[in-house]
């Protein structure tokens, strides 16, 4: 049995072949066919999937190709237990390891004939699109119920009014323009390298991004609000900002997505185009994230409102967080990764 | 080698110099903490005895009371760095933004209750950490750490809540710590609401840590029982 194992993985370690090979139910050896004497004949493999935290055995599957994919795997999975669809499936060779992919082969990892997955639940899944596209419609609609002041939300007599600052006007346009950009792009720009993510994400997303364009609208369209103190200087710079930052936001994410073919899920490391608004790739990984900043920065001047500081400063703390993880794993990923640049701000951070 | 069951200590005390110097240090620490929270127990006995206004009373612990917490030092406190912030926080909440900035609540009952609570969980606890330091943690300090909680948590909690509650009429008239608009920043903050918000959020929270804590009795006590057993 030994002999077959080490054939079939290549000289790789067949630790977790030979250690289960023992107390698998009888009938197995008979279902193999010897790959000693035919080189060409096919040595199929058998895939056994354990609980990871309990490690009882959930299914046996016989009879796999050895150049089945994890993602067939999980399909296959799917079927004994209907309730665990192959996108909250987590498969791995140990049961504290990470997560197999679904592109990788069955033959090339390091395991025998007899293949022993360890399986984590990853809880209910819900697809990207379908959270940033609530997360995103949820400030369109709510921003607008407060620049009409909708009943229930100010005084009475403030219902259905609208404000006499024309930087009030502006300032609901730019945000809707921000949001509705946003949805655009969810729809027909971005590519996903995860289709899914924990169902529970959703209600944290959406808290966070509906709760704070409340907090921020409800100041905004205030019959109390006081506009910016320099005036039309403060608000027309605070406008070039903010459209320079979304030009250039979407630039980035155009030369994002045509790095990667569409379906594919390769990663390439992304450089300047034609486009003078790439240029910024030369000295920051992640300049969809600048932008970003840029942006609430340029929002946050010309209404000049405490709230969207400190949503802006949020905001920031968290892409950066993003932006030094993309940056890292850019590095650990690409051996010619250019060293002048920085996570999310030029020569800073 | 005795083995010593009764707990885990995290310092070898039979290693470097340095390490040694370093308990040391951390052992001199507790012992000024445990000394100042006895400081607060001699003065609420005494407050006690003398039946009067609390009012005094308040001001000469105050200094202690919040130097103490701000000491907590995660990591080398063996106990969860996310409770004991939380801890940390809540208290200094109460002692400066409601006790100290509301004078009128200084001589009220509760904060007599909120006080005495949290004065002799940390005299407990406080004397916890040091014996398992010294490794000679007698079962009884072991055994008042997990078991004097079940009455002295909810002494606390409702000593606290009932001193925001009281706090709260003066904070309205007063309008303390609240901003209004109109203002530069199109910003405002009513801290009467934000207070009563506070209490609210006791209902979640308060559950939850009773019940970490009573799973953490159990774990610890019902081990040592086991040992006992096999003993």
């Amino acid at each position: 049995m030994d002999a077959l194992a080490l054939e079939a993985a290549g000289g790789k370690k067949v630790a977790n072949g030979a250690a289960v090979a023992a107390p698998l139910p009888p009938p197995a050896p008979v279902k193999r066919k010897p790959a000693k004497k035919a080189k060409k004949a096919v040595v199929f493999f058998e895939v056994e999937i354990l609980d990871a935290k309990t490690k009882d055995k959930l299914c046996f599957l016989d009879k796999v190709e050895p150049n089945a994919t994890i993602g067939e795997i999980k399909s296959m999975f799917h079927k004994s237990h209907p309730q665990w669809y192959p996108a909250r499936q987590s498969i791995r060779l140990d049961p504290k390891g990470k997560s197999l992919k679904d592109e990788d082969v069955l033959q090339h990892l390091p395991v025998g004939t007899t293949a022993t997955f360890y399986f984590r639940d990853l809880g209910a899944q819900i697809s990207w699109v379908t959270v940033f596209l609530t997360e995103y419609t949820g400030p369109l609609v709510i921003y607008l119920m407060f620049y009409f002041r909708v009943p229930f939300i100010y005084a009475p007599k403030y219902d259905f009014t609208t404000s006499k600052h024309w930087v009030v006007h502006l300032a609901c346009m730019c945000h809707s323009f921000h949001y509705v950009k946003r949805l655009l792009e969810t729809l027909f720009v971005h590519r996903f390298s995860h289709g899914t993510m924990p169902l529970r994400n959703i209600f944290k997303n959406c808290t966070y991004y509906w709760g704070f364009a409340a907090w921020m609208a409800y100041y905004i369209n205030h019959p109390l609000y006081t506009p910016p103190i320099y005036g039309e200087q403060q608000i027309r710079l605070a406008l070039i900002i903010f459209l320079f930052c979304q030009i250039g936001n979407f630039s980035i994410h155009i030369a994002l997505r045509n790095l990667r073919p569409p379906g594919s899920k390769t990663r390439k490391i992304p450089y300047p185009t034609k486009n003078p608004f790439t240029w910024i790739f030369l000295l920051v990984s992640c300049p969809n994230y600048t932008y970003e900043l840029g942006s609430w920065l340029g929002f946050t001047v010309m209404t000049q409102c405490l709230p969207v500081a400190f949503f802006t400063l949020v905001g920031f703390i968290q892409m950066t967080v993003w932006a030094k993880g993309k940056h890292r794993s850019y590095l650990k990923e690409f051996r010619d990764y250019p060293p002048l640049r920085s996570p999310i701000l030029p020569f800073i951070l | 080698a005795k083995l010593s069951r009764t707990q885990h200590s995290k310092i070898p005390f039979n290693k470097d110099i340095n390490l040694k110097f370093f308990a040391m240090t951390i052992l001199r620490f507790f012992f000024t903490l445990l000394s100042r929270w006895l400081v607060i127990a001699v003065g609420l006995v005494r407050a006690y005895l003398a039946r009067g206004s609390y009012h005094g009373l308040y001001y000469s612990i105050e200094k202690p009371l919040n130097v103490c917490p701000l000491c907590h030092i995660p990591g080398i406190v063996p106990s969860s760095v996310v409770l004991t912030g939380f801890q940390v926080m809540s208290r200094v909440f109460l002692t400066w933004a409601v006790t100290h900035s509301v004078r009128e609540v200084q001589s009220e009952d509760s904060v007599l209750l909120f006080v005495t609570a949290w004065t002799v969980t940390e005299i407990i606890r406080y004397s916890f950490y040091t014996f398992s330091l010294l490794n000679h943690l007698p079962y009884l300090i072991k055994w008042a750490r997990y078991t004097f909680f079940i009455v002295l948590y909810p002494m606390g909690v409702t000593g606290e809540l009932l001193t925001i509650y009281a706090a709260l009429p003066y904070v309205q008239k007063t309008g303390l710590y609240s901003v209004t608009l109109p203002n530069k920043y199109n910003f405002s903050f009513d801290y009467y609401t934000f207070l009563i918000l506070i209490m609210i959020s006791y209902i979640p929270l308060f559950p939850q840590l009773y019940f970490h804590m009573i799973r953490q009795r159990k774990k610890v006590l019902g081990h040592v029982e086991d040992y006992s057993k096999v003993e």
